[in-house]
């Protein structure tokens, strides 16, 4: 075979190739290195992998404890479920909020959209640590909510809202929702008035021709939508560690505390790794259904 | 005005008799977009069975009428009838009408046999039925063993036969088609005309057809209402409306009309005669004008019904005669249309058919011609 100077498609091609290599696939592979480490007193904080015995051969050492002790004790374990679950309400309560959202901004008239888009995405112009602040200043004890309540002489005392489980999810849900309406707007306004019409014609009511024609059709919105909010909720640190109570132990917090309180690296390192592929399944998952889904187009 | 039997022997008439109820009733029905108005005041009854078409250009309220009769706008004034049942406030998904789009709006995620299926499904019909209907049904379209296909999997006549199929299974009183044959090809086309007809004629359903397409509309409908800025222009046999044009839109619209002014000078049972305002000439037309005499009319005449020839040296123009030069000459194929300059300003434009197979015109650019043509064929407008 001659060789042929790269083309300029492969060039392009080869652009994202390599910013993935060097910036996911490298710091992936010496993170999934660390894991399979000892840790050590020292710094860095864990034994090389590979090391010179005095016989003068190469010893490859994997220590493989930290991922038996991920499967065997339960708090790991648990706060992986945890984690999927709390993601997993958010991005549903996020899509019953987003969908109705979206749809109506799709069906509004066109010069409207745009205004409305630029709502959606304003919260984004202010930083995402602020807007977390700002939300224990209204949900503490001596928050706004709860001042207005006292006032109001709903409540007698102040109410626990601040470092609960509702509070999580409410940071969540704020903080996602707009990754669930953008998706579903882009796919919803692309939807065919039409065929609405032709439903209705053909004798299906409103809410009949919605679930028939309208849900179908959106389902490529829908999984990209919770997609793009389960995702990063499940490694979710920030929003769990100010807003949740402290039974929230996220994986991300649970990361956290193991990296820069324990500074057991390679245990940090291992529940990242199993992160890192309890991920990849959802995706992998959705490619092929998005595969399937634009087959239909 | 009196008017020959045009209609093919044998075929029903039901708009000639007045016996006949109609089974569409549209009564002075208007609708308003904000301050245009779409549909002005339109009365129109259609019978049963019958292939009526809605005639006109963009803009002409064709689409809005069959959008009210489908159920998806409201008439702001006016009452629709179907089969004696005021509609007006029945949402469409109710109605007993069915709508093939002019983009087909087919389900993309749905199969054929789903699409087809769908408004049976609606109805709950028992599936046992809907298979079997759907599967009449698109044997009766052609598309049998294409049950299993996505819409993105058909070609457009394809397409356009789901389509249909999906708006016929329901066996709807009126089949409303907009533009039903706008995204075929030409060949198709004619192919697609013959057999919605067919179709038609099989089922016995009565269809409302919205066209821009003159020819169309002729080939295909029982009756034409050629419809302009909202109002009815004239509605008419396909014959009638051609033969027969009311208004000088009307002739203009439907195929090619020569339009001249005059002004009557005789009127009679046995015809009229008008004399040109901006020619040396007359028209002898053998019907009783629609004005007195004195008045100012117009004259259509269609370019086939004309004849063209060399002119003698001393011949000038006179009675449904005129003279002058050859500027353009089109091949068609199966006819010449010659465009003639007349020396008075203005052109007229007359086919002729090809018989045989003339390799030299006897008539060629810049000739002196004469173009003739009977009484009949002189059509006396109102201004």
């Amino acid at each position: 075979m001659r060789w042929r100077a790269p083309s300029s498609r492969a060039l392009v091609l080869a652009l994202p190739f390599l910013w993935l290599g060097l910036f996911f696939l490298a710091p992936f592979l010496i993170v999934a290195k660390i894991a399979v480490s000892e840790a050590a007193l020292g710094i860095p904080p864990y034994a090389p992998v590979a090391r010179w015995t005095d016989q003068g051969a190469l010893a490859l050492v994997l220590n493989l404890e930290n991922f038996t002790l991920l499967i065997e004790d339960s708090f790991y374990l648990d706060a992986y479920l945890r984690s999927v679950r709390v993601a997993g309400i958010s991005a549903l309560i996020c899509l019953l909020l987003g969908y109705p959202m979206a749809y109506a901004i799709a069906r509004a008239p066109e010069a409207r959209r745009n205004v409305l888009l630029l709502l959606v995405i304003l919260p984004f112009w202010t930083s995402f640590l602020l807007r977390i602040m700002a939300w224990i200043g209204l949900l503490a004890d001596n928050g706004v909510i709860n001042n207005i309540l006292l006032a109001l002489g709903i409540v007698s005392e102040p109410v626990r809202l601040l470092y609960t489980d509702a509070a999580l999810y409410l940071g969540i849900v704020y903080c996602y929702l707009p990754f669930m309406v953008l998706p579903l707007y882009a796919n919803l306004v692309k939807l065919d008035p039409v065929l609405l019409e032709a439903a209705s014609d053909l004798g299906a009511r409103p809410w009949r021709a919605f679930l028939a024609v309208t849900l179908p059709l959106s389902l490529p919105g829908i999984l990209a939508g919770t997609m793009l909010v389960f995702i990063p909720a499940v490694g979710e640190f920030v929003i769990p560690e100010l807003l949740g109570g402290p039974d929230a132990q996220l994986i991300g917090r649970v990361l956290w505390t193991e990296f820069f309180t324990n500074r057991d690296w390679p245990m940090a390192s291992a529940l990242a790794v199993v992160l890192l592929l309890l991920l990849v399944l959802p995706i992998a998952w959705f490619q092929h259904l998005q595969g399937r889904a634009t087959e239909g187009r | 005005m009196q008017q020959a039997n045009l209609a093919p022997p044998g075929a029903p008439e039901p708009w000639r008799d007045p016996e006949a109820a109609p089974y569409v009733r549209i009564l002075g029905v208007t609708k308003r977009f904000g301050a245009t108005v779409a549909v002005d005041d339109v009365s129109l009854d259609i019978y049963r069975g019958e292939l009526f078409a809605l005639l006109g250009g963009s803009g002409s309220g064709k689409t809005t009428l069959l959008r009210m009769l489908a159920g998806f706008e409201r008439p702001d004034a006016g009452r629709i009838l179907l089969d004696g049942q005021d509609v007006a406030d029945v949402p469409p998904y109710a109605r007993p009408v069915n709508m093939m789009f002019q983009s087909y709006a087919l389900f993309p995620h749905m199969t054929v046999a789903q699409n087809v299926a769908f408004g049976l499904r609606m109805e709950g019909m028992a599936k046992a039925e809907i298979a079997e209907r759907v599967g009449a049904m698109l044997e009766l379209v052609r598309l049998g063993g294409m049950e299993k296909r996505r819409p993105h999997e058909l070609s457009g006549g394809q397409r356009q036969r789901v389509a249909l199929a999906r708006s016929l299974v329901k066996r709807p009183k009126l089949l409303l088609l907009d533009e039903p044959l706008g995204a075929l090809d030409k060949n198709l086309r004619e192919q697609t005309q013959f057999e919605l007809v067919n179709i038609q004629e099989k089922t016995g359903i009565t269809f409302v057809m919205v066209t821009h397409d003159q020819e169309e509309a002729m080939t295909m409908a029982t009756r034409i209402a050629v419809m302009h800025h909202g109002y009815l222009a004239q509605v008419g046999t396909p014959a009638e409306v051609y033969e027969y044009p009311q208004t000088r839109l009307v002739a203009e619209f439907l195929g090619t009309a020569n339009v001249f002014e005059g002004i009557v000078r005789e009127a009679g049972a046995a015809g009229a005669l008008v004399e040109a305002t901006a020619l040396d000439a007359q028209f002898q037309s053998d019907t009783d004008p629609p004005k007195p005499v004195g008045a100012r009319v117009f004259i259509a005449v269609r370019p086939e019904k004309m004849r063209v020839r060399r002119a003698a040296d001393d011949e000038r123009a006179g009675t449904n005669r005129l003279v002058g030069a050859v500027r353009d000459i089109a091949y068609y194929g199966d006819f010449f249309m010659f465009v003639v300059d007349l020396p008075e300003g203005g052109t007229v434009r007359v086919s002729q058919p090809n018989q045989a197979r003339i390799t030299e015109l006897p008539i060629t650019w810049g000739d002196r011609v004469v173009v003739e043509w009977p009484p009949l064929a002189t059509v006396v407008l109102p201004e």
